[in-house]
């Protein structure tokens, strides 16, 4: 399988990723190795095998419905690039 | 001091040989003259890890304690640790200063051991020569005449360990970060069943495949690791409830009887000559203990490598989505606008590497692609993990090289990405049926360190370390350092 | 040409756990920003969710109320995108194997009869934080408090052709799950969103048109608003030869008017897959058993119990058990007068008005069910007539007082029943109604029956209101017919 440059622009822009103009020809050429290299898939007979989604087949452990945390806005602030009134600020959101 | 094993640094601590201040100190004073030719540090705690020791140190003195109460050691720089850098290699954590500790940090924490830093690593543990980190590589300490790689993506954990910059460093191993490195550095390394360490608060790579553990630079000393870090976690949905055995106690557990198993497809003609020999004298070796070796098939190795470089970016391109510039990590400069802040932050932040993993990824999981690649690659996951089920019916642990071959030179992998995954073939599939796995070093090659690697059953770790202890018992390739310029030893 | 509209409902329903579906932070509604955010619910980088058992009581609780099947394993996948107010970059929900199977909700219309809207699914999932559009230097500010509350997300199949019909579905799902008590109801506060998937047809036609999707309706009626918005729209729209194209609208409640959403028109790739954080939840009989055990009394049971033990008619009984709130007044009434038919009347009529037109909660106004209950004993044994009795529940209702009895007392509402004076009263107006008297004796029955009021009006202002009227009646017919 082959992906197009127009591809590429689509994931990268799902991924919200940038691409440098003079890297997208050997990024596409790397992505397109690592798929037709992951390719070799196709060959293996998986009728009837579930798929595995994790090692163990286990099942899920359910919590109790505590209130446990309480507030830690200025710890977790610490880390925000930007901040006001505990509100986490982003270049205006419209919708 | 520096050759010590832990248990000997314990006993030394409590005969009052010498203090944890003064062997933390002997530490940080190698860490400040060697790191710099070997960037196994992102960052060194010096104030922190000392007072960490004088507590320790008031602690032996009050009465018993733990074993690692006062003993110096690494964290891979993945493990969120309260207070202290948290990069994961990235510049994206550049800044990232966690409010909380991983249960492993804890762990280590309660057992009153001292953390001498953070070691380096690949970039999100993405990577298998630790060049993709945003630090620049650790240098391997056996290198003479050109750089080697120590191998990744662990690489600066196994460079602090084998260095001797740190007794003893904690790694994760997602397709055989910690098995790859402790391979090419002499150390002991195991990657436990998936669940038996808790994940909670380790940056994630790929969820299903991601598991931390112990770089040693014995079995015994990993041993002694892993009983500080495994155990069932309520914060980790995934980490499992079993009881954890007194790893220690089972090392020397008689190898009389044991059967080995030795798949085909791992000895075969792609099989390097050299390794081939060490392997050979390894199994003489269980076969003089009165283990059995026996021929067995994984029939479906082959597409471990392929299946894995589906479900790893998959699981990724959504587990980096997290970092988007809003409530922590990098932010690029003046954002014209929303989108302009997610293209720019995730960009700037984010290596080649990474956002190629994030891509494929996000390609793998797409509409029209979702069944031929992320679904195929999970049923091919479950003919792996059937292909070992069937092995463990006749052997009781499987035995194989670690890597293709000893260590490689700093950019010698080019930037092909598929020529670096390949490396990754013999450990991979561990890692896909969640397995226990070891890699102990097990010659040499042109002087370069290798390893043999021993995966278990579920839970078999105490056989897969008591198996490597005996095996050091009768050879000395885990004591040897690399006596280089670099190390100064 | 003659159309038909189709509409299919996606309800979100935030669940009354105490703590977050993923965490172990409060969902207490009003907080300050980001203060019942933790770690895991700002995605920090490490953090792992672990699922709370009561979400997934509240919504087996919710498919059995419907008759669905509830799934005894069900897997959290993550729906991937990018939004400020969504802090792991993708939504932790169900989609292959939500909890909730198919279902029925049915629905009573105005015109008295009833209708089986089909659930198709619902699953659980985690609620998105909020972005805040006041100015923050030309910025928006994020918090994250809501961030993590369980939700249901409850699907219809498009079984509704009327804003009516999907109102009244919004409202039977509204009484379900606040007689379950899983959702405060609270739809002003977002305890209740609606997404209307709205598409017309030629009559007649069995193919669907193009629909569109307006999203976050907070109230029921700006949901009709909006559907009949929409629906003018299109139809106008395919009538002038225009094309109807699939979107997503934003319903804006003051202003009457609705828009499209351009953000939300980027084609999505949502690249659902199971989230390798959690494990498949499985639910055992004993989990279920329990649920139902738990569950309180469903409104078409409840219906149906009035109509059975109480006598209560069919569309009484199916207003008064659509809400928990008025059938458990109503019934503490009941317990007290011992009169389900005038009860009702009194909870449907005069207090539902009062709760409609004064906007205000029961719970709010400190009006019980035993208030109303003696009132309606008042008036059953003729302390107090019909019209007393109003202005009693004025009284009540706007809190001056709380005893039935002293309110009639303080305020002369006594009725008379005294017969010997109402005979006195009698004779004393009949006296000077002799022209009237006559006409009435001259006149036919059906005919007397009209003239009768002529003497009630005098009656009563004679007895300032107090006489008794079903007394003044007896006497009268007596007298004039005697």
């Amino acid at each position: 399988m082959s992906i197009s440059p127009e591809d590429i622009q689509k994931i990268a822009k799902l991924s919200h990723l940038q691409l440098e103009k003079d890297k997208t020809e050997k990024l596409g050429q790397d992505i397109n190795n690592i798929l037709s290299f992951v390719d070799q898939l196709q060959a293996a007979d998986t009728s009837n095998i579930e798929p595995m989604a994790h090692p163990m087949d286990a099942e899920q452990i359910l919590r109790a419905d505590i209130v446990s945390e309480h507030d830690q806005r200025e710890k977790l602030a610490k880390n925000a690039p930007a901040i006001e009134d505990g509100l986490f600020l982003v270049p205006r959101v419209i919708e | 001091m520096f050759e010590k094993s832990i248990k000997e640094l314990a006993e030394g601590l409590r005969q009052g040989e010498f203090s944890s201040q003064e062997l933390t100190k002997a530490y940080l004073d190698r860490i400040d003259q060697y790191n710099g030719n070997l960037n196994a540090y992102i960052t060194v705690a010096h104030e922190q890890a000392l007072a960490d020791a004088r507590a320790a140190d008031e602690k032996i003195a009050a009465g018993p304690a733990n074993i690692w109460t006062g003993i110096p050691f690494a964290h891979k720089d993945i493990f969120c640790t309260e207070g202290l850098l948290t990069s994961c290699g990235s510049k994206m954590l550049s800044n990232f200063v966690p409010p909380y500790d991983a249960t492993v940090a804890t762990n280590f924490k309660q057992a009153g051991a001292v953390c001498l830093g953070k070691a380096n690593m690949d970039e999100f543990a993405m990577g298998g020569s630790n060049e993709n980190s945003f630090y620049g590589p650790a240098i391997n300490p056996w290198s003479t005449d050109t750089s080697l790689v120590p191998g990744g993506s662990s690489g600066g954990s196994a460079v602090a360990v084998a260095a001797r910059l740190a007794p003893a460093a904690t790694g994760t191993d997602t397709g055989g970060s910690i098995r790859q490195p402790a391979a090419f550095c002499g150390l002991t390394g195991l990657k436990p069943t998936y669940g038996r360490v808790s994940r909670y608060g380790m940056v994630a790579f790929a969820s299903s495949l991601d598991q931390g553990g112990p770089m040693a630079r014995s079995a015994e000393d990993a041993a002694a690791m892993l009983q500080v870090m495994a155990g069932y976690d309520a914060k980790d949905s995934t980490s499992v409830k079993q009881a954890v055995p007194n790893y220690s106690m089972h090392l020397n557990q008689d190898l009389k009887g044991l059967r080995i198993g030795l798949p085909v497809e791992y000895f075969n003609k792609h099989l390097n000559a050299a390794m081939q020999k060490v392997l050979e004298d390894a199994i003489k070796l269980f076969e003089a203990r009165g283990a059995v070796c026996k021929e067995i098939s994984l029939p479906h190795t082959e597409l471990a490598v392929p299946a894995y470089y589906v479900i790893a970016p998959a699981e990724a391109s959504a587990n980096l989505s997290r970092f988007d510039g809003v409530r922590y990590g990098y932010r690029c400069d003046d954002p014209q606008d929303l989108m302009d802040m997610y293209m720019r932050s995730r960009s700037e932040g984010f290596g080649t590497e990474v956002k190629r993993r994030i891509m494929v990824g996000a390609y793998a999981l797409s509409a029209g692609y979702y069944d031929a690649y992320y679904r195929k690659a999970q049923q091919v996951r479950r003919l792996i993990k059937n292909d070992f089920m069937t092995a463990f019916e006749t052997v009781d642990v499987i035995l194989g090289p670690t890597t293709p071959s000893p260590a490689f030179g700093l950019g010698e992998k080019g930037d092909d990405p598929v020529q670096m995954y390949l490396e990754d073939i013999y450990t991979i599939s561990a890692n896909l049926a969640g397995l226990p796995a070891l890699s102990a070093p097990a010659g040499t090659i042109d002087g370069l360190p290798v390893g043999m690697q021993l995966i278990g059953n579920y839970f078999d770790e105490a056989r897969l370390l008591a198996i490597a202890h005996q095996f050091q018992a009768e050879t000395n390739w885990h004591t040897q350092a690399p006596k280089t310029e670099l190390t100064g030893l | 040409m003659k159309w038909e509209t189709v509409i299919g409902l996606e309800v979100h329903v935030q669940l009354a756990t105490k703590s977050k579906i993923f965490s172990g932070s409060s969902t207490t509604f009003g907080a300050e920003p980001n203060t019942q955010a933790n770690a895991v619910d700002l995605a920090l980088p490490g953090t792992l969710p672990v699922p709370n058992e009561q979400a997934f009581r509240y919504a087996t609780m919710f498919g059995l109320a419907i008759d669905a099947k509830i799934n005894r394993r069900s897997v959290f996948e993550r729906k991937n995108y990018f939004y400020p107010d969504l802090p792991k970059g993708y939504q932790t929900t169900q989609l292959d194997a939500p909890i909730v199977g198919s279902g029925i909700v049915q629905i009573q219309l105005s015109n008295g009869r009833t209708k089986d809207i089909r659930i198709h699914h619902a699953h659980l999932e985690e609620d998105a934080g909020k972005s805040l559009h006041e100015d923050y230097h030309g910025m928006s500010g994020i918090d994250l408090n809501r961030a993590g509350t369980p939700l249901i997300e409850i699907v219809s199949e498009p079984d509704m052709h009327t804003a009516e019909e999907a109102v009244e579905f919004a409202k039977a799902l509204h009484s379900i799950v606040t007689s379950l008590g899983i959702c405060d109801g609270q739809m002003s506060q977002g305890s209740m969103r609606f997404d209307v998937n709205i598409s017309v047809r030629p009559e007649g036609s069995d193919t669907l048109g193009t629909r569109t999707e307006t999203k976050n309706l907070n109230s029921f009626r700006f949901m009709e608003r909006a559907i009949a918005l929409e629906v003018e729209r299109q139809i106008d729209l395919i009538e002038d030869g225009g094309r109807v194209i699939q979107e997503t609208r934003l319903y804006d409640g003051e202003k009457d008017t609705a828009r499209s959403m351009r953000s939300k028109e980027e084609a999505n790739d949502y690249r659902y897959f199971p989230c390798p954080d959690l494990l498949p939840v499985v639910l055992d009989d004993s989990f279920i058993d329990a649920a139902r055990a738990a569950m309180p009394e469903l409104p078409k049971d409840r219906k149906n119990r009035f109509i059975d033990n109480l006598g209560l008619n069919d569309y009484d009984a199916g207003i008064l058990a659509a809400s928990a709130e008025l059938s458990a007044l109503f019934e503490s009434a009941n317990k007290v007068a011992d009169n389900a038919k005038l009860c009702a009347n009194w909870v449907i009529g005069e207090l539902s008005a009062r709760l409609n037109s004064d906007n205000v909660n029961l719970e709010d106004k400190g009006f019980t069910g035993d208030m109303l209950g003696l009132l309606v004993l008042r008036i059953k044994d003729g302390t107090v007539s019909s019209s007393g009795a109003r202005r009693v529940f004025d009284i009540l209702w706007e809190g001056e007082h709380a005893d039935v009895d002293a309110i009639i007392e303080t305020q002369g509402l006594k009725q008379v029943s005294d017969t010997g004076a109402l005979e006195a009263i009698v004779d004393e107006v009949l006296a000077s109604m002799t022209a009237q008297i006559t006409q009435y004796r001259e006149a036919d029955d059906k005919k007397r029956k009209k003239l009768m009021g002529g003497f009630m009006g005098p009656l009563m202002k004679a007895s300032k209101g107090q006489g008794n009227p079903k007394l003044f009646n007896e006497i009268l017919q007596k007298k004039l017919n005697g």
